[in-house]
């Protein structure tokens, strides 16, 4: 398919400017002008809707097909949330923060407020700030609130400590942050091996990061005890809420333990991945840690005005520009007020239902490298494949080629040929029985014809693509 | 009833799947959690239908002040979207999908993306860009850790021109890095060269400069470029987009990196979120680039094709050694930036900028009438100027939000013996009579 | 000319104080199509088993550790605009850079060809 630059014409466009109703002004001198226009595409109004809407056809979505991406939370997102978010449009976030501006944004502010107590209520924290921008911002924001608190009270921290199954994202944030990584090992039951955390925790650890539900969809039954030695040691705990959507209103990270937290807006809260993003990370923290929190801070006076903490010295700073990715905001206070309480439990009691009912379904086609009651995810690994020379990657395809799309492979990391599934709460089980069948289907012909496999896809716009070409040769912009 | 319309099952099903299953009930699932570990309270309130939400976010935008005249800029602008960016990005194969980590069937995003990573080089001039950060701010955080790696160097220069909250950004980033930050103080709204001159050595990793800058400020950064170069530094300019139609790009200038924040290209003003960074560079850094970038290539049949790329560079692969902890990024705004940037097109943008600049001019000449108002003169602008008032200017915008206008930041609160002095911004969606109202106003205020 | 090996899977061959380095055959193919070495910079003085380079395949990224202590003396410049010879002769065109050996002793930190050849197969 040819580029929007392929389709352009000189001299066309595409929309017309207001006209003018002030004097031209003088020229600026030719030291600051650019020499020639930006070769931006010049095309039709209708030109540039086909365009962009053949091209959206060219994608798996939710909205078109099932999307068992594990470890991402695909689930439905409700359209309510786009027409709420819509309504929003018009507000300049500085005008909060002109003199006497909050006045101006009390329906703004005051809804960033009252979803931080719904988030801390769901993760059992005592407060949260909302403007970290996504998951690994999040992250980021948080070890380095926690860094704050080490230094506020003289601690000499180095370290943070990871399970080996963590998302990537976790050492890459730390190391952001300043620390070093100590990544413990997982243990044949599938959790962090509790004697390895033992002997790799130490005075200068200053934090424990994991994600409960882990990478493998489960809940890990020592947490309490995780979390005593963690603390035993001045060390914090870090709960990445990637995979919150397995617990709500069942356990809460603060009950637990932890004492700050990462929510995943666009994983558990119904707001849409974008394409990439953006998501939102909003985190939580025990009371301990408030001071540290971002600036601006929203806060509440005696007479239930909304204000913001511009000027505390003990904070880290800004981490975004303004409040976070307020639209995604508007969009999870809506989805968690629609649902309301019982809805949320459901949410959970489902994507949990879904996944046992995949996980039962497909152990005996697919190796299940941890056997056990997994929360809202399972991961398989395509190990008995491999042995007619079929790849995870090669079962991955031929799911494109009958319509869903993959789900997580090769990740975690630590499972051979890794399939992770995360079906979420809104699939039908009319659904998920036609992907067992086509799941069960490719486990067949990975024994029958494992060159069907490598072939597809097939019925896509395109076939594999050589990925080594495109890193070798880097041509990341259009060049004509 | 379900108390979630979005879980489907009827309850014959989930009898039907916890037999499969072999659990006689859902809570039979979470056994694996402790019970002494469990919830004791969970205090969210009862759901409702989607009318009732929906009227209830009507209500919450209703406690704001409605219908405010902006002339109020600061990283964030309000300008026009033409109608085919909302609904293009409004298609939901698009907002549903996520990160194209499967590029057969994610060839709609992967495409997308490429043509943004190639408007952004046209509009900086630069090489490479990637397929989009979080903001403005954190891009500029981004682009000063690509240069303390290339260099492996410990200190950063910043012109104290550059937006408050970009600055904010950067120091929170660095500060548990043993990295030093140095800023500049401002001569007269601009960047003092004496100073970064005496700044420059070779611990300098980088020097971050802005333009047109918070004071409205539009400079040529050449001779700097040359001077950044030759003391062994990157030079780092964050740019506004919409200027770039008509102002000498980084990449004329001899940046490095171009880095900026994308709201301005076809993203609501939405109190400030989501929009997009961006961030673009000579070739040579592509390595060290920050995110996801998306390449050219084929398939076996020679059919050409798009895939994420060099992702040995990131987080997933890379773990505490990539060279950012970035996963998800902004993508449908940066989406909606490439749609913008094709609908105006190239000499729209172009007309877009001129209509900025002449709008401007046309404000700062009626608000230099008013008795007592100044108006900066050490450098040309853009859309954006500083005007110095008789008496401290959070009093006055105080006064006007009360009248619907919002008319400028006050220096202020971010620079210290500026207390009088306001920036005021004048997009192309400000007509000439709401310029007079707000000259209007404005004198009266001073005369109160 | 004898050639000693890292656990990690590099290689050294020496010839009058000099080391040739790179990466085991095993070490290439375990890596995939190689789309990038991150060379040494010629002057760089490195100590025995301290990060040296790094190599990245598509889907892949390592460090290349110095089996030996000494100072670069040459880089194989070929590799950065060609990296596949890394998967087309690993332990012979593949070459990443030259060492003069600070100290040859270190060698019995090393495993010969031989024992390398039982070290894989314990993996």
């Amino acid at each position: 398919m040819q580029l929007i630059y392929e389709k352009s014409t000189p001299g066309r466009n595409g929309v017309r400017l207001p006209a003018s109703d002030v004097p031209a002004a003088a020229a600026l001198p030719e030291s600051l002008l650019r020499t020639e226009a930006a070769g931006l595409p010049e095309v039709s109004e209708l030109d540039l809707v086909r365009h962009f809407t053949i091209l959206s056809q060219r994608n798996f979505s939710v909205d078109t097909n099932f999307y068992p991406l594990g470890s991402c939370t695909m689930k439905y997102n409700a359209k309510v949330l786009e027409n709420a978010a819509a309504l929003f449009a018009p507000f300049h976030p500085m005008t909060a923060l002109l003199p006497q501006g909050a006045a101006c944004c009390q329906g703004t502010l005051g809804m960033l407020y009252d979803l931080g107590q719904m988030l801390a209520d769901i993760t059992g924290m005592d407060e949260v700030t909302t403007q970290p921008l996504a998951g690994a911002h999040g992250e980021m924001t948080g070890i380095m609130l926690i860094s704050a608190y080490h230094k506020a009270k003289g601690n000499k921290k180095k370290y943070v400590l990871v399970p080996d199954s963590s998302h990537g994202t976790n050492p890459a944030s730390a190391a952001m942050a300043g620390y070093e990584i100590i990544t413990v090992p997982t243990a044949p039951y599938g959790d962090m091996d509790l004697e390895l955390f033992k002997k790799a925790m130490n005075s200068e650890v200053a934090a424990v990061m994991m994600t409960c539900p882990n990478t493998l969809g489960l809940f890990n039954p020592h947490i309490k005890e995780i979390s005593d030695i963690a603390h035993s040691h001045d060390a914090l705990m870090y709960y990445d809420g990637a995979n919150l959507n397995a617990i709500m209103g069942k356990v809460k990270p603060g009950d637990v333990g932890f004492d700050v937290v990462h929510v995943n807006l666009h994983k558990t809260f119904g707001t849409p991945h974008g394409g990439g993003g953006p998501g939102a990370g909003p985190v939580g923290v025990k009371k301990s840690l408030i001071p540290f929190l971002p600036q601006p801070r929203i806060v509440m006076d005696g007479e239930g005005q909304f204000l913001l903490e511009t000027a505390n010295q003990l904070s880290i700073g800004r981490t975004a520009n303004f409040f976070g990715n307020f639209g995604v905001m508007v969009k999870a206070y809506a989805y968690i007020i629609m649902l309301g309480r019982q809805g949320l439990i459901q949410v959970s009691e489902q994507a949990v239902l879904n996944a046992n009912y995949i996980k039962e379904k497909l152990k005996a086609y697919y190796d299940v490298p941890y056997d056990m009651t997994c929360m809202h995810e399972c991961v398989f690994s395509a190990s008995k494949q491999l042995a007619h020379g079929v790849h995870a990657i090669d079962i991955a395809k031929y799911l494109i080629d009958k319509g869903y799309h993959p789900p997580t492979v090769y990740f975690p990391m630590i499972v051979k040929e890794a399939i992770m599934i995360e079906p979420t709460e809104t699939e039908s089980k009319a659904t998920m029985d036609a992907f067992i069948q086509v799941m069960i289907e490719a486990a067949q012909v990975a024994e029958t014809d494992p060159q069907a496999l490598h072939d597809a896809p097939l019925t896509m716009p395109i076939g594999r693509l050589d990925e080594t070409k495109a890193a070798r040769e880097q041509n990341v912009c259009c060049q004509w | 009833m379900n108390e979630s319309h979005y879980c489907p099952h009827s309850p014959e099903e989930i009898s039907e799947m916890l037999a499969a299953i072999g659990v006689s009930s859902v809570e039979e699932l979470f056994a694996p959690i402790p019970s002494d570990l469990r919830a004791k309270t969970f205090n969210i309130p009862p759901g409702m239908s989607e009318f009732e939400t929906y009227a209830r976010m009507q209500a919450i935008v209703a406690d704001n002040s409605k219908s405010m005249l902006n002339f109020i800029g600061g990283g964030f602008y309000d300008h026009i979207i033409p109608s085919v960016v909302d609904h293009l990005s409004g298609r939901s194969e698009f907002y549903t999908a996520y990160t194209p980590y499967q590029p057969e069937c994610s060839q709609g995003t992967l495409q997308a993306l490429f043509e943004y990573q190639t408007a952004i080089c046209r509009l900086t001039g630069m090489d490479v860009s990637n397929a989009s950060l979080y903001d403005g701010a954190t891009a500029c955080a981004e682009a000063a850790m690509m240069a303390l790696r290339v260099t492996g160097r410990n200190r950063i220069v910043v012109d104290g021109c550059v937006n408050p909250f970009s600055r904010q950004v950067l120091k929170t980033y660095l500060y548990n890095l043993k990295v030093e930050v140095v800023e500049i103080a401002p001569l007269d709204g601009t960047l003092n060269r004496d100073e970064l001159a005496k700044a420059l050595d070779d611990s300098v990793a980088a020097v971050l400069v802005q333009n047109p800058n918070f004071f409205g400020c539009v400079e040529d950064f050449s001779a700097i470029a040359d001077q950044v170069h030759g003391a062994g530094a990157l030079l780092v300019a964050s740019v506004y987009p919409v200027s770039l139609g008509i102002l000498k790009t980084p990449a004329g200038m001899g940046a490095d990196i171009a880095v900026g924040d994308g709201q301005s290209l076809g993203n609501p003003l939405s109190f400030g979120g989501p929009s997009f960074g961006f961030i673009a560079a000579k070739k040579a850094l592509i390595r060290n680039m920050p995110g996801r970038i998306i390449g050219e290539t084929i398939d076996k049949q020679g059919r050409r094709g798009y895939v994420l790329t060099l992702q040995a560079r990131e987080q997933h692969i890379k773990r505490h050694k990539a060279t950012s902890n970035i996963c998800s990024n902004q993508g449908l705004y940066a989406l909606r930036g490439l749609i913008f940037l094709s609908s105006i097109g190239k000499q729209g943008l172009a007309e877009m900028a001129r209509l900025n600049r002449d709008k401007a001019e046309y404000a700062k000449a009626q608000l230099a009438d008013i008795p007592g108002v100044t108006v900066l003169q050490s450098a040309p602008t853009f859309n954006e100027f500083t005007v110095f008032l008789p008496r401290p200017a959070a009093a006055v915008v105080a006064d006007l939000l009360k009248h619907g206008l919002a008319a400028g930041v006050p220096l202020g609160d971010y620079y210290e013996d500026s207390a009088n002095a306001l920036v005021v911004t004048v997009t192309e969606k400000r007509t000439r009579k709401e310029i007079d109202h707000l000259a209007k106003e404005l004198e009266a205020a001073l005369c109160n | 000319m004898s050639m000693y090996f890292t656990k990690e899977h590099e290689w050294v061959k020496v010839k009058d104080g000099i080391g040739a380095v790179g990466i085991s055959e095993h070490a290439a193919h375990e890596l995939g199509d190689v789309t990038f070495v991150e060379l040494p910079k010629i002057g760089a003085v490195v100590k025995q088993f301290a990060v040296l380079g790094s190599i990245e395949s598509v889907k892949a990224a390592s460090d290349i550790y110095a089996p030996i202590s000494g100072k670069v003396v040459k880089i194989n410049e070929i590799l950065n605009s060609s990296p596949e010879i890394v998967n087309e002769s690993a332990e012979d065109a593949g070459w990443m850079a030259w060492i003069e050996i600070a100290d040859e002793s270190e060698l019995k930190n090393l495993m010969t060809s031989e024992q390398y050849g039982e070290y894989l197969k314990t993996l």
